[in-house]
């Protein structure tokens, strides 16, 4: 078995995966903070005959610093947090020339429509294949996505995405592969009896071999 | 001394606390959680229609504005009729607050009538909750707003009348006098607290 | 004058208690039987939540394989003892529903609200007994109709707690029919339970308090409880508005969360969380109120920094508010409005930081007596803050794309529902069992299932970070069909066997329960030498609770003051005389 996170194949992977860290890190050490001082006192406190507890109701200063030491961690982290998100998710950082693909999720299946060799979506050379991804490495894809019945949610572990894809109306989701290779489309939110296997494949090309896959897919639908 | 008469503080009797009667400080916090009632339900309108502004149409192209406008004014009068039914008690006027408490109840069950009424003249023209009834303009989630916003309301009016048809009922008893009234002044609370939320319905629902 | 009253009252009480065996036990109007009757409800509700989570790590621990036995349950459920998806996703459904809303909230409120806010304050009984009655009666029937749901025809609920729309209003789509109005319905009228409750809980907090018993004097299980009661009558409204929405869906044909009728799903997350996010921290304050009298008294030492634990309780429920966002960041949410859900997320760390620090405080220089109840509060300290730390992953928007819905928000929620919630709610049972039974607990078995429980709860759930790092999808009945999740069934399976282990050590728990209840050490009046007015009344207190109505003179945690005799000080004894003029009571009111 292999611990921590999947493998990471996208760009934007790396720095999610270290703000994990990052909070690992401020988290443990509270964690070592919290657990050692109460380790202690439990100890060093325990009752001992004839002894008596100091008659302390509390400590200004000491309320002061637990607050404020608490206060700037967590505004480090929210700050950190906020500049990858929106660098992620607002629309006006989306990035322009990415490749675009639609995805149309039902129960309990996901279908990719591809834009074919012209590249471009709502051509005649469009093409839809069901539970299959296929990307470029190295290139920008941009996904667009609506669902026919229950709210489902896309979800690429290696990839670090996962946006839900809800009824009614249109979510979008870019990323972009660092590695040729085959991983995994999964669904995240509880859609129905078949939740747990609405999942599919996703293989990375290279570049040429995606075009030679689209070409040959158009040809082989039309 | 029956038990729930102690524990339940008669009416009039100062505890120490808050310096008002348990009856009426429950109320009041009873208040506070229909208000939150009210507010989801209003949230969850303004949310519906700013996602959906053609679901709904120009005010007063289905919804009666002036016949509602004379409804809503029916009501205020009713909260006026209560204040007059409290104020006389207040004052030991026995025959006063049978007086305007009967007619809080029947301006109550004016509003009532008068909503059911447009009720049946909107269903009649397929105005009507359900989905693939829907046969108004606009779209069916107008008409699944609409009723359940007044629904809500009008099913608050109906507890009101019957609540107050009991407190009218003891008052020809002299169940309430001039020292101990908490009944006739918790009820008042709760007639004016249906009314204001009438008419910010009437704005947000009809007006706007 | 209400002291007058009471007096009057209790004595009329103590003479002549010729109540039926009816008005005493079954329709009683006493805050301390209803809470009685609430402890035993939500008890069984507790086993009940806590089998079908058995059920669900059979599954996941042997995914497939036909459980013995299992095909006991049905053809729908278990057809030769192997476990239908749809049936798992039911179990699901109802071991979240069942914890929260039947266990954890009437174990924290309906018992703990009703048994301990009146003995505190010092009152006769709750404002309004009889409405007080009738709030247990409503939730008599609201679990009834959820237990129901089980037998219906199409299978109970299964879109999870949380239940989403369209999913969980679309007959076709969940292959669910009368399970899901059968939940809905059943938490609506739960929700009127919990209103009448807190009503009460509310009047009586600010109406009730015997003299001298001023809002700084307050015990902070009370004062927990009266923060809690707050935010559940204004939470409650908005989920039972948004739940009569849903059943309108569900049966009469609207549309409000249905876009094929017009409507958007996305308003029920809204209002859900906003009701949810309130809901969690009801769920945890109370246990807050409870360590923290638990440590003071185990510790002999008062509570460090009383006012700022009122502060931080009052706000956490504050800031409970306008966190809600935080279950919606990947829902399709403007992502401007997420990192603004994110900062007030993270922000709520810090009054809870406070108390955390606060309980060490109370440690420290203390004289510290490891009761049973001391333990599992000391676990509860150790437990709840590795869930809160999981918390703030979740919280960081871009850490939550990975995570959201992966194990590790399952991870999260039992360490601070389990290791938090329930490890207070073992403390706060075994601590005022003898009020309550008027016999101990047994000290012994209570140490060693604390001990068991805490192994073997973390060795259940402390693994499930890893399943969700692994990127392991909650709510799924079958991960070993992923390429990145196979390799799990050995965690998966290591995870079932502690989840057993867990379970059997609580049989140590409902048997130490059981045989105290008939057989235990009879209690004192004041077993654990505490300062709280319930102290001062009988083990079990009678009908009417205090013999004559307490005065209050003093804070409730004066443990070891140095002109004592004693390590504490009762809240009603009288200061001694001493050369310099002893303080006026303060009178009520404050
Ligand atoms: C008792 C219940 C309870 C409590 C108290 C909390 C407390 C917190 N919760 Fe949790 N939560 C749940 C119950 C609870 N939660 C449940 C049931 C769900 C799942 C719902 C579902 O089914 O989908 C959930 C889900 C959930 C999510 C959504 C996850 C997702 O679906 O993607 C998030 C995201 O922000 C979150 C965050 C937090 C935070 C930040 C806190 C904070 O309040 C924690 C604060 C505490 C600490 C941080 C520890 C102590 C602090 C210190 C020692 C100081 C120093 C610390 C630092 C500097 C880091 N919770
Ligand atoms: C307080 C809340 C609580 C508690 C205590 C538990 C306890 C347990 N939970 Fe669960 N759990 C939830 C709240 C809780 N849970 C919620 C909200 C969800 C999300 C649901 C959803 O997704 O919709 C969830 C989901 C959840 C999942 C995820 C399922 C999925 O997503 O597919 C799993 C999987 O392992 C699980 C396991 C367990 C286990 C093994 C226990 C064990 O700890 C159980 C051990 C047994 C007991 C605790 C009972 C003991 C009884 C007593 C002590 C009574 C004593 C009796 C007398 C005195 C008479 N729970
Ligand atoms: Cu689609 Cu889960
Ligand atoms: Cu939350």
């Amino acid at each position: 078995m292999q611990w921590g996170f999947p493998e990471n194949v996208s760009t934007f992977g790396g720095e999610i995966d270290s703000i994990f860290a990052l909070i690992l890190y401020v988290t443990a050490a509270m964690f070592v903070i919290v657990e050692v001082a109460l380790i202690y006192f439990l100890i060093r406190y325990r009752h001992r005959e004839g002894a008596k507890a100091e008659y302390i109701h509390g400590h200004r200063r000491a309320e002061v610093i637990w607050t404020v030491v608490p206060f700037l961690l967590l505004a480090l982290l929210a700050f950190r947090s906020t500049k990858t998100w929106l660098g992620l998710k607002s629309p006006d950082r989306f990035p322009r020339d990415a490749l675009e693909l639609r995805i149309h999720a039902k129960q309990f299946e996901w279908n990719v429509t591809y834009p074919g060799p012209d590249g471009r979506l709502d051509t005649p050379d469009d093409f839809v294949r069901r539970n299959q991804l296929h990307l470029p490495v190295d290139r920008a894809v941009r996904v667009t996505m609506t669902s026919e019945d229950v709210i489902h949610s896309f979800f690429l572990p290696q990839f670090r995405v996962k946006q839900d894809v809800v009824p009614g109306m249109e979510t979008q989701v870019w990323f972009q592969a660092t590695r040729t290779g085959e991983f995994v489309l999964g669904c995240a939110e509880l859609c129905g009896l078949g939740h747990y296997h609405m999942r599919g494949s996703v293989t990375v090309h290279t570049a040429e071999d995606f075009e030679r896959w689209q070409r040959q897919e158009a040809a082989a639908s039309s | 001394m029956s038990q729930s008469a102690t524990m339940a503080m008669p009416a009039g009797r100062t505890m120490p606390g808050m310096g008002v009667y348990n009856l009426k400080l429950g109320m009041w916090v009873f208040l506070l959680s229909e208000v939150m009632f009210f507010t989801g339900l209003i949230g969850a309108y303004i949310i519906l229609r700013f996602a959906h502004p053609d679901a709904y149409t120009d005010p007063g192209t289905v919804l009666n504005v002036p016949l509602t406008a004379f409804n809503t004014f029916v009501l205020i009068c009713s909260s006026v009729t209560m204040v007059k039914a409290f104020a006389a008690i207040e004052a030991g006027d026995q025959r006063g607050l049978r007086l305007w408490l009967l007619a809080t109840v029947a301006l109550g069950a004016f509003f009532l009538s008068v909503q059911g009424i447009e009720y049946f003249k909107l269903a009649s023209e397929g105005f009507v909750p359900i989905a693939s009834l829907y046969a108004a303009e606009g779209a069916p989630l107008y008409g699944a707003t609409f009723y359940t916003l007044t629904g809500f309301h009008g099913a608050h009016v109906t507890i009101g009348v019957l609540c107050m048809s009991f407190t009218s009922f003891k008052a020809f008893r002299g169940a309430y006098t001039q020292a101990d009234h908490g009944g006739v002044e918790i009820m008042g609370l709760y007639w004016h607290f249906v009314d204001l939320v009438w008419i910010i319905l009437f704005t947000i629902v009809y007006l706007i | 004058m209400t002291t007058v009253a009471a007096v009057q009252h209790t004595a009329h009480a103590l003479h002549h208690d010729d109540r039926s065996f009816i008005r005493k036990y079954i329709f009683s109007t006493d805050h301390k039987i209803i809470g009685i009757q609430f402890l035993f409800m939500s008890l069984l509700f507790l086993i009940i939540g806590g089998l079908l989570a058995m059920l669900i790590r059979w599954q996941l621990g042997w995914p497939g394989q036909p459980l013995p036995g299992g095909a006991a349950l049905g053809e729908t459920r278990m057809p030769g003892g192997v476990m239908l998806p749809e049936f798992y996703n039911s179990l699901v459904t109802m071991h979240g529903t069942l914890m929260i809303f039947f266990a954890i909230m009437p174990l924290l409120v309906g018992v703990f609200a009703n048994y301990l806010i009146p003995l505190q304050v010092g009152a006769p009984d709750m404002a309004f007994p009889r409405l007080n009655m009738l709030s247990f009666w409503t939730a008599v029937p609201a679990g009834l109709l959820m237990v129901a749901g089980f037998f219906v025809a199409g299978g109970h609920a299964g879109a999870g707690w949380t239940s989403y729309p369209p999913l969980s209003a679309v007959p076709e789509y969940s292959g669910v029919y009368n399970g899901q109005v059968f939940w809905t319905l059943s938490i609506i009228i739960l929700g009127f339970s919990s209103l009448m409750g807190s009503v009460n809980y509310i009047t009586t907090v600010i109406n009730m308090r015997a003299p001298g018993m001023t809002w700084f004097r307050l015990p902070l299980p009370t004062w927990a409880l009266f923060i809690t009661s707050i935010l559940i009558l204004l939470a409650i409204p908005i989920l039972t508005g948004a739940l009569i929405l849903l059943l309108f869906d569900q049966v009469l044909g609207t549309g409000f969360y249905l876009p094929e009728r017009g409507g958007q799903p996305l308003l029920w997350q809204h209002l859900f969380w906003f009701f949810g996010h309130p809901e969690v921290y009801i769920l945890i304050l109370p246990a807050f109120g409870f360590v923290s009298e638990i440590i003071s008294n185990g510790a002999r030492k008062p509570l460090f920094g009383y006012h700022a634990m009122v502060i931080a309780i009052a706000s956490i429920a504050f800031l409970g508010w306008i966190v809600w966002g935080h279950h919606m960041f990947q829902s399709g949410m403007n992502p401007m409005l997420g990192a603004t859900f994110m900062s007030t997320t993270m922000v709520i760390a810090i009054p809870t930081a406070v108390k955390v620090f606060n309980w060490l405080g109370t440690l420290w220089r203390g004289d510290i007596h490891f009761h049973a109840p001391m333990l599992y509060a000391i676990g509860f300290v150790a437990m709840f803050v590795i869930g809160g730390f999981s918390g703030v992953f979740l919280a960081s928007t871009p850490v939550d794309i990975f995570l959201h819905d992966t194990y590790f928000v399952v991870a999260h929620i039992h360490y601070v529902l389990f290791g938090g919630s329930l490890f207070a709610i073992f403390g706060a049972i075994t601590y005022w069992f003898p009020k309550m039974f008027g016999r101990m607990m047994n000290e012994t078995v209570g140490k060693i299932h604390f001990a068991l429980t805490f192994i073997f709860f973390n060795l259940t759930f402390f693994p499930m970070h890893q399943l969700g790092d692994a990127g392991m999808m909650r709510r799924i009945y079958d991960y070993t069909g992923y390429a990145h999740l196979a390799g799990l069934r050995p965690l998966n399976e290591f995870i079932s066997v502690s989840a057993y282990l867990l379970f059997a050590t609580q049989l140590l728990f409902a048997g130490n329960f059981l045989w105290s209840l008939l057989r235990g050490k009879k209690a004192e009046p004041n077993p654990w030498r505490a300062n709280s007015l319930e102290w001062a009344a009988p083990s079990p207190p009678p009908h009417g609770n205090f013999a004559e109505t307490p005065t209050v003179y003093r804070g409730p945690y004066e443990y070891s003051a140095p002109d004592a005799d004693e390590d504490y000080l009762p809240q009603d004894r009288p200061p001694v005389q001493r050369p310099a003029p002893a303080p006026e009571p303060i009178p009520a009111g404050g």
